[in-house]
């Protein structure tokens, strides 16, 4: 397995070590429930070091990611950054990933650790012009620090204002307890917080200054299992799950992120025509009403017959509700309409409500 | 790890108190430990009839779902509803949140269960 440079801290905060996609990563420190309650009430540190990183350089940089990403990147201004999909021909989703505008011939894309090299063969089967495309993954480690004290703790060990850091900006630049660092106000939690990126070598030293100042104001190490917890309570995408090469942006209600104004891209001419005809399957959220826990793969039912599968479902610690994201028919997905959710054999039912489950907590200026 | 002594335990993280012809089942603190946080319990319902080594119940953490299977065969008589608002329960003191007790049709199944020094060795060479 591959280790990021935080391994051995992970083991000596008591980290529960597992094989996620290759890597070696804490599932949980101290328990999923408290991690997550400590990110919706106070702060959490995640080592995201895992993360695939790849920059994008050229006069042709701009031009060539407009083709690429189904997002619109022209009105985008230096220092900020979009959510995007890279689609194949058919609509379906390659990976979802943020891109990070330093100037219109250089961009930083951060992509999905186990999509990282399925997106660099995608990205460089379809150069075009003057770029050049790198996997600079191993140059950088990466950390989350999220929840509604983040900015207090950061802040105190850095001289920038963080306030100049707006919701989706970055500064590519800054010194935090001395360390260069890149942060974004970016996130995968539903709350206030930000994205770091700096040198792996550099990654041990700042954790540990990070979680000792932050540990007054709540601050926890937190694990995948809660940054998965967290991540669906706010009803945000985990590739393999609510999109993927069969699952279209439209489909998981996303399309905002495909903007078919735009002049040719990878994906354009099938997805228009889905917005068209409008879309098989749609993607809802739901409420367990019966007693159970709905799982990843688990049968919806409509009146006995198949209508789709849940992506992601489980207890939501913060919410305290067995609730479930569901790709079904899209003649079924009619708010409070009622499913049923097969859990071992038995029918159970629930019911549809709105997205997201946990209103985002974003600052935005 | 907290392993209790007169009682017996089986290689999938059960633990058996056996009283008279009747048996009372949980779950151990390793198997608890393992599984996080539990958030959920599926009890099967009283005279329900069990064979050894078919799923008993559920219980469910953040993560997942794993069985507990009947560690004997024989009919159920008692489950512990305490655990359908509290499954959390199980994870505050494993040994005193029982799941089910089961009255036993084959009492000659209890010889193949092993003992708590058997169990500790087993929870070791897991770790």
């Amino acid at each position: 397995m591959k280790k990021t440079p935080l391994y051995d801290l992970h083991l000596a905060l008591g980290g529960k070590i597992i094989d996620f996609g290759g890597w070696a990563l804490p599932v949980e420190y101290e328990g999923i429930i408290k991690e997550h309650e400590a990110v919706r009430s106070a702060a959490g540190l995640f080592d995201v070091s895992h993360m695939g990183e790849i920059i994008v350089q050229g006069p042709n940089a701009q031009n060539y990611l407009q083709k690429m990403l189904t997002n619109d990147l022209s009105p985008m201004q230096n220092f900020q950054v979009y959510y995007s999909f890279l689609c194949y021909p058919n609509g379906g989703v390659v990976d979802d990933l943020i891109v990070y505008r330093y100037n219109p011939e250089y961009y930083l894309l951060v992509v999905n650790a186990s999509n990282k090299d399925k997106d660099y063969e995608w990205l460089k089967q379809h150069e075009e012009g003057q770029i050049t495309i790198t996997d600079a993954s191993e140059q950088y480690a990466q950390f989350a620090i999220q929840g509604p004290q983040a900015q207090t703790i950061l802040q105190t060990l850095c001289d920038t204002d963080l306030n100049e850091i707006n919701f989706f900006r970055f500064l590519p630049e800054l010194l935090v307890a001395g360390i260069p660092v890149l942060i974004s106000r970016t996130g995968y939690t539903g709350e206030d917080g930000f994205e770091i990126y700096l040198d792996p070598s550099k990654a041990p030293a700042l954790w540990q200054v990070l979680l000792e100042k932050g540990k007054n104001h709540g601050l926890l190490p937190i694990g995948l299992g809660a940054r998965d917890t967290l991540r669906f309570e706010a009803a945000l995408p985990l590739y393999g799950h609510e999109i993927s090469a069969d699952i279209t942006p439209y489909e998981a209600g996303l399309g905002f992120f495909v903007k078919t104004i735009k002049e040719d891209f990878v994906g354009k001419e099938a997805l228009i025509n889905q917005k068209e005809i409008g879309v098989p399957r749609k993607l809802v959220a739901f409420e367990m009403i019966d007693r159970g826990i709905p799982r990843n793969g688990y049968e919806v039912q409509a009146d006995g017959l198949r209508i789709g599968y849940v992506t992601t479902g489980g207890f939501a610690p913060f919410l305290k509700k067995n609730i479930g994201l569901a790709l079904i028919e899209s003649i079924h997905a009619q708010e409070e309409g009622i499913l049923e959710i097969v859990v071992r054999k038995k029918k159970l039912k629930a019911k549809i409500i709105p997205k997201p489950f946990y209103q985002k907590r974003y600052k935005r200026t | 790890m907290n392993i209790i002594k007169d009682i017996k335990y089986t290689v999938s993280h059960e633990w058996i108190r056996i009283e008279g012809n009747t048996a009372r089942i949980g779950i151990t603190d390793f198997a608890q430990n393992q599984m996080g946080t539990l958030v959920f319990v599926e009890l099967p319902e009283v005279d329900d009839e069990v064979g050894k080594g078919s799923p008993l119940a559920v219980v469910e953490s953040v993560k997942a779902a794993s069985d507990v299977y009947a560690p004997l065969s024989g009919t159920i008589t008692e489950i512990n509803e305490a655990l359908a608002d509290n499954p959390e329960l199980i994870n505050e003191e494993p040994y005193e949140s029982w799941l089910v007790t089961l009255e036993l049709s084959n009492p000659s199944e209890v010889a193949e269960l092993i003992d708590s020094a058997e169990y500790e060795k087993l929870c070791q060479q897991g770790e």
